[in-house]
């Protein structure tokens, strides 16, 4: 009887015994609550990943559970984007036509370690992260992750959702990077700082 | 069930076929060669260089310059009848010394032969050899990826250009072995020409088989199809 507070204390309810129960809360709860739980994939599978994608989204693993069952194959419907598997360069502006396709709000999950960092491949056919072309919001490491990482990134981004603001109004804007800021390296000084490490231009076959 | 199954379908071979065998103990070198070789030696004379069997399967070393006319020939002999092109492929060894080759992996259906034809090139000299394409269209797709891994140019293609990598790239053909394994140019570089590219530019209206509707096509479409459009441009 009287006011409750739920297990999540920013959603109050109560409950008299006569018909007019109400629940108090506020709105980027109940926007957040909703958006999280009907989030609608648009698979980009391009590789091996997308077998285990395809097997987290059968009755086994049931997507359903988490309202995503309906996968989007027109991203004009989608919410999040589940990049599962490598992404080559003659991809690379396709994935980001999708992306730019997709309606806000809009999110990202790049599944697989080739699709978080080119994985294994590191040569001159594929993309090193599609974190590259465009933003990613959560990593699901692996190859390839096992159903259960994909459902804890799921989670993890759902646990991110929830936290989100209406009024920040910066998360949903698509800004080009500013060169003026201090923040901004242009791609030739990366280039410079990664030398020995990921994108070293200098590695030849061995025997020459 | 009366008869019991059999893989081979009757009516498909010749009807003097060898009967079809699983080979045991097969040597590494050696061992009975393929009879087109045979054959081929005796037509082509000189042109064919050397023959040699490994595990089984014969390799004919021929003369680039000779390889259309022999293949055209092991495809139009009766007592031939190589009806079936299973790939067209290039090696490039690591021994700097060794010449490029060029492989075409023939087979004939009826009489149950598989042939593996190898031209050498000289890297010094451009990398040319006629096409096939004239006797096999299934080379068409094959050259082409040949040219783009290898750059080696087959004469009489109707359309050689690259199709694994896209058309506008220009870091060199990355199956040879001068060619860094992350390219040429740094990702940033790289990322930046891949981003710059159309992705709907890239098929001609042919590829995506309108044509074979062009009639059935409106008035304007036909028109913009006759100046050469292409989508998305
Ligand atoms: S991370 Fe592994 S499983 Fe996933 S696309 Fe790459 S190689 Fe395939």
């Amino acid at each position: 009887m009287g006011l409750t507070a739920r297990s999540d204390t920013r959603i109050v309810t109560h409950d008299p015994e006569s018909h007019e129960s109400w629940l108090t809360t506020t709105l980027d709860t109940l926007v957040n609550w909703s958006r999280k739980n009907s989030l609608w994939p648009m698979p980009f599978g391009t590789a091996c990943c997308a077998i285990e994608f395809m097997a987290t989204a059968a009755s086994r693993f049931d997507l359903a559970r988490f309202g995503m069952e309906r996968m989007s194959f027109s991203p004009r419907q989608a919410d999040v984007l589940i990049c599962a598997g490598r992404v080559p360069f003659k991809l690379a502006p396709v994935i980001r036509m999708i992306w730019q396709q997709m309606p806000q709000p809009k999110w990202c999950i790049s599944m697989g370690a080739c699709a978080s960092s080119g994985g294994m491949f590191d040569n001159y056919a594929v993309v090193q992260g599609i974190d590259t072309i465009i933003p990613v919001d959560v990593y699901v490491p692996g190859c390839p992750p096992r159903p259960e990482g994909l459902i804890y990134g799921i989670r993890m981004l759902q646990e991110k959702i929830t936290n989100e603001r209406m009024a920040d109004k910066l998360i949903r804007d698509e800004m080009e990077p500013n060169s003026g800021s201090g923040l901004y390296i242009p791609a030739a000084a990366i280039d410079e700082l990664s030398e020995p490490f990921g994108n070293s231009v200098h590695q030849t076959r061995s025997g020459l | 069930m009366k008869s019991r199954f059999s893989a081979v379908i009757p009516g498909s071979a010749a009807p003097d076929a060898a009967a079809p065998v699983t080979q045991r103990n097969v040597p590494n070198r050696g061992g009975p060669a393929n009879p087109s070789a045979a054959d081929l030696q005796n037509r082509f004379g000189s042109a064919i260089k050397r023959v040699d069997v490994i595990w089984g399967e014969t390799i004919v070393y021929v003369d680039p310059a000779a390889v259309k006319e022999i293949i055209q020939w092991l495809h139009d002999d009766p007592a031939q009848r190589y009806d079936y092109l299973s790939d067209v492929t290039a090696v490039e060894y690591r021994d700097l010394e060794r010449l490029l080759e060029v492989v075409w992996h023939v087979r004939s259906l009826p009489y149950r032969r598989f042939l593996r034809i190898k031209a050498e090139l000289r890297k010094d000299r451009p990398l040319e050899v006629d096409s096939v394409w004239s006797i096999y269209k299934g080379a068409d797709w094959l050259e082409r990826e040949c040219y783009d891994m290898f750059g080696i140019k087959f004469k009489g293609h109707p359309d050689l250009r690259r199709i694994l990598m896209w058309e506008q790239y220009r870091e060199g053909y990355p199956l040879r072995k001068d060619f860094p394994l992350r390219g040429r140019f740094s990702r940033a570089e790289q990322l930046r020409q891949a981003l710059s590219a159309n992705p709907e530019a890239r098929y001609s209206m042919e590829e995506l088989s309108i044509a074979e509707a062009f009639e059935d096509l409106p008035e304007d479409m036909r028109n913009r199809l006759r100046g050469g459009e292409r989508t998305g441009e």
